[in-house]
């Protein structure tokens, strides 16, 4: 039996890069996934049509995360097509990397409807299907830590304020037996950050292991947490970035 | 199930404890473990007994960690069994001492240190030869590093410079492939800690941990073996807290 057999999972911002990589992972232990995407239909298809072909269950679900209404239905939706929720991972993000002067004040309210807002109402939505041995998992960053390039000052913000959202509630829900915790990825090779070109050239110097991560790097801590052997961490930030804060 | 079939691992202070917990894991992830104690020999002699019955392969080695050469005979040791390949080394031994700031003496702090610094300081030193690309280690860091809990100043900065180290060694050891990280539990109910078993104690713990139950060293383990496994690959000079969500 696989670890997570019968359990039902929901990824936010399944539909590529990281959240893809999780959505594909969490299948492969076992659950049954829902994702969510904001535009790219065809993209969040073919990561639940890459689940089936291995014999999973998944099924996409259209939300954007700035849209609380529809974060809300995603989490209805999952349960009335899988019957339940055990893990949750709040992965939906963005970033718009420019300089602070630079950035404008729908810039800013857009990161942070999508990387707080949003997670704070799926987390919410959430709560009220999860029962005992429950997983809320955050997709945070490195950046919410130490921040090593400029360019990134909303986003990191965004990333702390995730942090210390996830250390409030694993206090809230402890005694129900819901662990929250949440994953810090350094610079991992992905659309939204690739790992050729100029902008990569000092993240890839930054770490100890010197190269971008991949999305299953990620992924693997992802079902870590969302796993038995993780019953005892809670309230954590788990750092996965090659050795850049170190 | 993390995968460590053909690698190596040395686990000290595998008698008891943590340290028993971590080699139980690793060796049922498929790895061959050297079960480092220092006088708890009968212990270790079950620790390996109990590896062996399942089907997996273990050994034990002595060494005390308190004498200033001690890292460096049980590398010899650890040489001449695994050869040259050292995939897997958890550096768990650790004392612990609780006394106020005056009843803290020298030979007090100078233990604390020699155990919980010096020796796994020098312990990767002499290893480092056996370590290669794709080797993980494992230190044990501790709650008290992070927060005061306890009347444990010494042995919090013991495990204060256990995490600063992990920065450290990680960053320098990162272009050898070499991957190097801690994970810091709270309280855990075990031989060293008689605290999680007292009426006082148990209430003081359920108080900080967001989960309201007390640690058990198998927590610890499985957490131990996902670190020290390929699924961690990108995971290095961190820190993990592994602590039911102490003092948030």
């Amino acid at each position: 039996m696989s670890k997570l057999t019968n359990k039902v999972a929901l990824v936010t911002g399944g539909s590529r890069g990281i959240g893809a990589a999780i959505a594909k992972r969490l299948a492969a232990d076992g659950a049954s996934v829902a994702i969510t995407y904001a535009k790219d239909a065809s993209a969040a298809s073919s990561v639940v049509k890459a689940i089936e072909l291995d014999g999973g269950k998944a099924i996409a679900i259209q939300a954007d995360a700035a849209d609380v209404g529809a974060v809300k239905g995603a989490v209805e939706k999952t349960v009335a097509t899988f019957g339940r929720l055990d893990v949750l991972v709040n992965n939906a993000g963005t970033a718009i990397p420019k300089t602070f002067e630079e950035t404008t004040l729908e810039e800013m309210d857009r990161v942070i409807d999508i990387n707080v807002r949003g997670t704070l109402a799926a987390t919410q939505a959430a709560l009220k299907y999860m029962k005992n041995g429950g997983r809320i998992i955050m997709t945070g960053s490195a950046v919410g830590e130490r921040v090593l390039t400029p360019g990134l000052v909303a986003y990191s913000a965004t990333k702390g304020a995730v942090k210390m959202f996830t250390q409030g509630l694993s206090r809230e829900v402890g005694s129900r037996g819901i662990t929250v915790n949440n994953v810090q990825p350094g610079p991992i090779d992905t659309d939204l950050n690739p790992a050729a070109g100029d902008w990569a050239v000092p993240q890839k110097a930054a770490t100890a292991l010197d190269r971008y991560g991949h999305v299953d790097e990620v992924a693997a801590l992802v079902a870590f947490v969302a796993g038995p052997e993780s019953s005892y961490i809670t309230g954590a930030n788990l750092t996965v970035d090659g050795g850049m804060n170190a | 199930m993390s995968n460590l079939s053909g690698k190596t691992a040395l686990v000290t202070g595998a008698s008891r404890g943590i340290g028993r917990a971590s080699a139980l894991a690793l060796a049922k992830a498929g790895a061959q473990v050297l079960v480092h104690y220092s006088s708890s020999g009968k212990e270790a002699e079950a620790v390996v007994a109990e590896i062996r019955q399942a089907g997996g392969r273990a050994e034990k080695v002595a060494a005390d960690l308190r004498a200033p050469n001690g890292p460096h005979a049980l590398a010899k040791l650890v040489h001449g069994i695994v050869g040259p390949r050292l995939d897997i080394l958890v550096a768990n031994a650790g004392i612990s001492k609780t006394a106020s700031i005056e009843d803290t003496t020298v030979e007090d702090l100078d233990e604390l240190f020699a155990v919980n610094v010096r020796a796994p300081y020098f312990l990767v030193q002499q290893l480092l030869p056996a370590l290669c690309k794709g080797s993980s280690i494992v230190f044990v860091s501790s709650l008290a590093a992070r927060a005061a809990v306890g009347a444990l100043s010494a042995y919090g900065a013991t495990k204060g410079a256990v995490a600063t180290l992990v920065r450290h060694f990680a960053s320098a050891l990162g272009e050898r492939g070499i991957r190097v990280n801690a994970v810091a539990p709270g309280v855990v109910e075990t031989d060293m800690s008689a605290f999680a078993k007292t009426e006082l104690g148990r209430n003081l713990t359920l108080g900080m941990q967001a989960l309201k139950r007390v640690a058990q060293p198998d927590d610890i383990g499985g957490v131990v073996a996902f670190l020290a496994s390929d699924e961690a690959r990108w995971i290095t000079g961190d820190t993990v807290r592994v602590d039911g969500g102490s003092k948030l």
